[in-house]
């Protein structure tokens, strides 16, 4: 609830702050120091200090999972920011409404992640959405910038229609909103129920970028400015997951039997063309938007896998990701040349950045001793604890070990290539938030001890 | 305490190499270093070998019942007892050669001398599977930056290889895990041999690759050859004398004592593809010109040899294993450094374009023959040993019903080991002098000093195995009670 209100605050005082402030400086400052109290407030929250007392709990619940999700959402939406300032000004003249649209976004991601009713789900995707429809048509000069947020635009509008359909279809079987009032083994498996769930379905994983409902990702990925692709690529996306875990565990955990399959399915079919498509890419950009895609069918895993082990590890899953995404996305956004070859011999004159992708490399293909280990092992050890998915686990390893060659072949071209010793600046603070998000996740990837301890409250 | 060091001796040391400025000052420190591991690892076998100083425990990952467990036993001392030794010959013997970035290099093989004894060491199913990989990625990089001229499609093909194969075994780890939800080698054990006999049957499979990728065993082979070819010496050294028995030490620790039933089903198989793959790889390595890829093959076929003497499970082949194990880490060190040597002196490491060195260069030409005697398992000499009991053990294994066919088709391999050994010994050495040749010089002093030591290794092992064979038995008699088939295959 403390970060919920205050990011709507926040936004609309970044608003004002780039109408009163002439500096793009300050306006920087006010951003990052906003965005620090938010975090502030949302452990405050954890450690059950309320700043704000509404009730709604018909409306969502602000669980231990949701709060521990949001620190972890807001936390990286921090590095990001502190990261990404930079970028941010470069886009366009008007920084102050990008704080804003973000700080939106934020309020969103908490609509989302803790949702009990379906129109706060709806409410959530929506604040989600629309600034970064925005957000991706940020580039206002460059015609892919503009091609990119208009498509998007369009698709996604379409999904939130079919997202309220099923809403509609469930509502009228249901007669209720509430996730925590459906009961669906009263109504044998009626025709509605099962309708408005594969809307929802369907709608969820366009919103996830989950194939064969992908076609959008890498295009409009590649469009966006890069620093907004990493915002969306990441926290975003984990959010999603998170409302989707809720939605399918929490609203239709009876129904399992219809829906585990076509799950399953889902996560196949995302694995295989994510990893092929990455494989084949030319740019590294793209190369990341597959592989984004990739990485949600691990994600998949804990939708389909109802235990306390897979909730885990989709936490784990979302702090990993978003961390090494974002530091990956930071180094692409220095380059000039987005293509495989435009990495050549970065580690010869820019050896910080290319220690730092590295290491975010390694962990977004789960090398062991980094946080994206961590992350697949809790995904393929709640898949394996219950008994019957081992032949989709081996398939996934399977495409972990795809994803090595594309994530490989930046390596290679950054440390065993030659190239140009072309101007790749950086500047210091970059450098040392790009070591810093590696510090965490080697920190994570060794000790995880501590972090883990966290999520049993 | 000892076991601990072991690990972060070099990974600390290896850490630090990468910030010093001079390259000299990284050569001297990582020779220190390494030295510094090779004296522990002395006295921690001879003076200090109490259970206490020999294992170590720490609380990890709490949630996940997985500790930092480790401890050495006769075979994972004698593992680490070769990998401290190698490093510090493989320091001096590539000491003038040039590289790039030599801190790099440097702090990149003390990165992987730290993983591999982690690998020797670990008692902790999870720890085993993060040491496994942390020895992957530094030798990983270390031959695809200072490698040869196609390296780096060459080197990744062996990294697709063995990653393919390690998060295979990763399946294979979380799945018993999920049956003793515990990471201890104890519970794994008993787990893993209270699996029933279909689901040993397809696990064998899971751990079995990842450890077939690493020896390798025929037909997960075909990484190897170039791999060796490709990269820089230092790095062919790491992975063919120490790298290579990863595998090995995989299959006697991690598999037989897990899966004793899918072991047992599994074995004749196995050691036939192992068979096939000694033949197979013996004669190529009859057609090879480069001295790089015949040493590669004859590993191959080395290897294939322990790999049948593992699954014959008696207590003769498993000393001879475990004392061949050491004898071929030393020897193929040895060889690798000989032709370190050749090629830095002669530009080429191409039989045909050689000859005639044994004039110029005697000192040489006679520590590589006690070598090549060596690796042609000659009486006197360490591999005899290994190989003799390898075969006895093999002949009189009652697990598997073609003991003889396996032994007599393994011999064959040996034979042909020593013609194309000896083959290729006559074409460099002996003959006359050519134009490449002709302006040849002996080895330098430091260089005398290793293949002295190596040679002195050899032969004092060949006569006086008997300590070293000791300090195996009760790792032997411990695998072979926790693999024994017959009462399982009672139960089920």
């Amino acid at each position: 609830m403390n970060a919920l209100v205050l990011s709507a605050i926040f936004g609309v005082v970044m608003m004002f702050s780039g109408a009163f402030l002439k500096r793009i400086a300050s306006v920087k400052i006010i951003g990052i120091v906003c965005m620090a109290l938010l975090l502030i407030s949302n452990c405050m929250e954890m450690r059950g200090i309320k700043l704000f007392h509404f009730d709604v709990s018909a409306f969502m619940v602000f669980d231990s999972y949701a709060l521990f999700f949001n620190t972890v959402a807001i936390f990286a939406t921090l590095i990001f920011l502190l990261l990404g300032n930079t970028e941010i000004s470069k886009v366009g003249n008007y920084s102050a409404e990008y704080y804003a649209l973000i700080f939106f976004i934020t309020a969103g991601i908490i609509l989302t992640t803790s949702f009990t009713s379906l129109l706060t789900l709806f409410l959530g995707i929506e604040i989600i959405s629309i600034p970064l429809y925005i957000l991706t048509g940020a580039d206002k000069k460059n015609l892919k910038s503009n091609e990119a947020a208009l498509k998007y635009f369009l698709l996604g509008s379409f999904s939130t229609g079919i997202m309220l359909l099923g809403i509609a279809l469930i509502y009228g079987s249901q007669g209720t909103f509430s996730i925590e009032k459906m009961n669906f083994t009263t109504h044998l498996k009626s025709n509605f129920q099962i309708a408005g769930m594969m809307f929802l379905l369907l709608s969820m994983a366009f919103k996830a970028s989950v194939a064969p409902m992908h076609f959008w990702t890498p295009d409009i990925y590649d469009g966006a400015p890069t620093v907004f692709t990493s915002f969306m690529a990441t926290i975003v996306k984990v959010a999603v997951f998170v409302g989707f875990v809720r939605l399918f565990q929490g609203a239709f955990g009876t129904l399992d039997k219809t829906w585990t399959l076509w799950i399953s399915i889902l996560i196949v079919v995302t694995l295989f063309i994510g990893n092929i498509t990455a494989v084949f890419q030319q740019s590294v950009k793209r190369m990341l938007a597959y592989s984004s895609i990739s990485q949600a069918g691990f994600m998949l895993f804990a939708v389909l896998i109802n235990s306390d082990a897979a909730r885990e590890g989709l936490l784990i899953y979302s702090i990993a990701y978003s961390l090494a995404t974002i530091g990956a996305f930071a180094v692409l956004a220095k380059m000039t040349d987005y293509s495989f070859e435009g990495f050549n011999g970065l580690a010869k004159h820019q050896p910080v950045l290319a220690f730092t992708a590295t290491i975010c490399l390694l962990s977004l293909a789960g090398i062991p001793l980094t946080a994206g280990f961590l992350a697949k092992f809790y995904m393929l050890k709640a898949a394996i604890a219950t008994g019957q998915y081992l032949w989709l686990v081996i398939f996934a390893v399977i495409m972990a070990a795809v994803s090595a060659y594309y994530y490989f072949r930046v390596i290679q071209a950054m440390y065993f290539k030659d190239g140009p010793t072309n101007s790749v600046q950086a500047t210091g603070l970059e450098k040392l938030m790009l070591i810093v998000i590696c510090i965490l996740i080697v920190i994570i990837g060794m000790f995880p001890n501590e972090f883990l301890s966290k999520l049993y409250f | 305490m000892i076991a601990l060091l072991l690990i972060l001796i070099p990974l600390l040391s290896g850490i630090l190499t990468f910030f010093i400025k001079k390259e000299s000052s990284a050569r001297t420190w990582s020779l220190l270093s390494a030295i510094a591991t090779f004296i522990v690892a002395i006295l921690g076998f001879t003076m200090f070998n109490s259970i206490a100083n020999l294992s170590f425990k720490a609380s990890w990952m709490g949630v996940l019942n997985s500790s930092f467990s480790i401890g050495a036993d006769g075979m994972g001392a004698m593992l680490c007892m070769l990998t401290a030794l190698s490093y510090p010959l493989i320091f001096l013997s590539t000491w003038t050669t040039q590289y790039n970035n030599a801190k790099n290099f440097l702090g990149l093989m003390l990165l992987s001398q730290a993983g591999l004894m982690g690998v020797f060491l670990a008692k902790d199913a999870l720890l085993f599977y993060f040491f496994w990989e942390l020895a992957l990625i530094p030798v990983y990089f270390i031959c695809s930056q200072w490698g040869g001229e196609r390296r780096i499609k060459i080197i990744f093909k062996f990294f697709v290889y063995t990653f393919i194969g390690s998060l295979l075994m990763l399946v294979g780890i979380l799945y018993v895990y999920s049956k003793s939800n515990s990471f201890d080698i104890e519970a794994f054990y008993k787990a893993g041999s209270a699996l029933s006999v279909k689901e040993q049957m397809w696990a064998f499979w899971l751990f079995f690759l990842a450890f077939a990728v690493k020896m390798p065993i025929f037909p997960f082979h075909s990484w190897q050859p170039d791999t060796y070819q490709q990269s820089p010496t230092a790095g062919t050294m790491v992975l063919s004398g120490i790298m290579v028995k990863m595998g090995v030490m995989g299959l006697l620790r991690w598999l037989l004592p897990l899966f004793p039933i899918g072991s047992y089903i599994w074995g004749d198989t196995v050691s036939t593809l192992a068979v096939i793959g000694i033949i197979y790889a013996s004669l190529i390595a009859f057609q090879q010109d480069d001295m790089k890829r015949l040493v590669a093959y004859s590993s191959i076929a080395h290897v294939g040899l322990m790999c049948v003497a593992v699954f014959a499970e008696t207590k003769t082949a498993f000393d001879g294993l475990l004392f061949q194990m050491f004898a071929h880490g030393i020897n193929i060190l040895g060889m690798w450094i000989v032709v370190e040597i050749i090629e830095r002196k002669f530009g080429t490491s191409k039989m045909s374009q050689l000859g005639g060195i044994a004039k110029k260069a005697p000192i040489l030409t006679i520590l590589f023959y006690i070598i090549a005697l060596a690796n042609i398992a000659l009486p006197l000499t360490n591999a005899f040993v290994g190989e003799f009991l390898m075969f006895s053990g093999i002949v009189s294994s009652k697990i598997t019903q073609y003991g003889l066919a396996f032994m007599v088709a393994a011999g064959s391999g040996v034979i042909l080991g020593a013609a194309y050994t000896l083959r290729m010994a006559g074409k460099v050495f002996l003959g006359e002098t050519n134009a490449l040749t002709e302006k040849g010089t002996d080895i330098a002093l430091h260089e005398i000093v290793i293949l002295g030591i190596i040679a002195v290794t050899i032969i004092v092992s060949g006569i006086y195995p008997q300590h070293l064979l000791e300090s195996f038995n009760d790792i032997t008699q411990s695998i072979l009670k926790n693999s024994d088939v017959l009462p399982l295959l009672k139960k089920h």
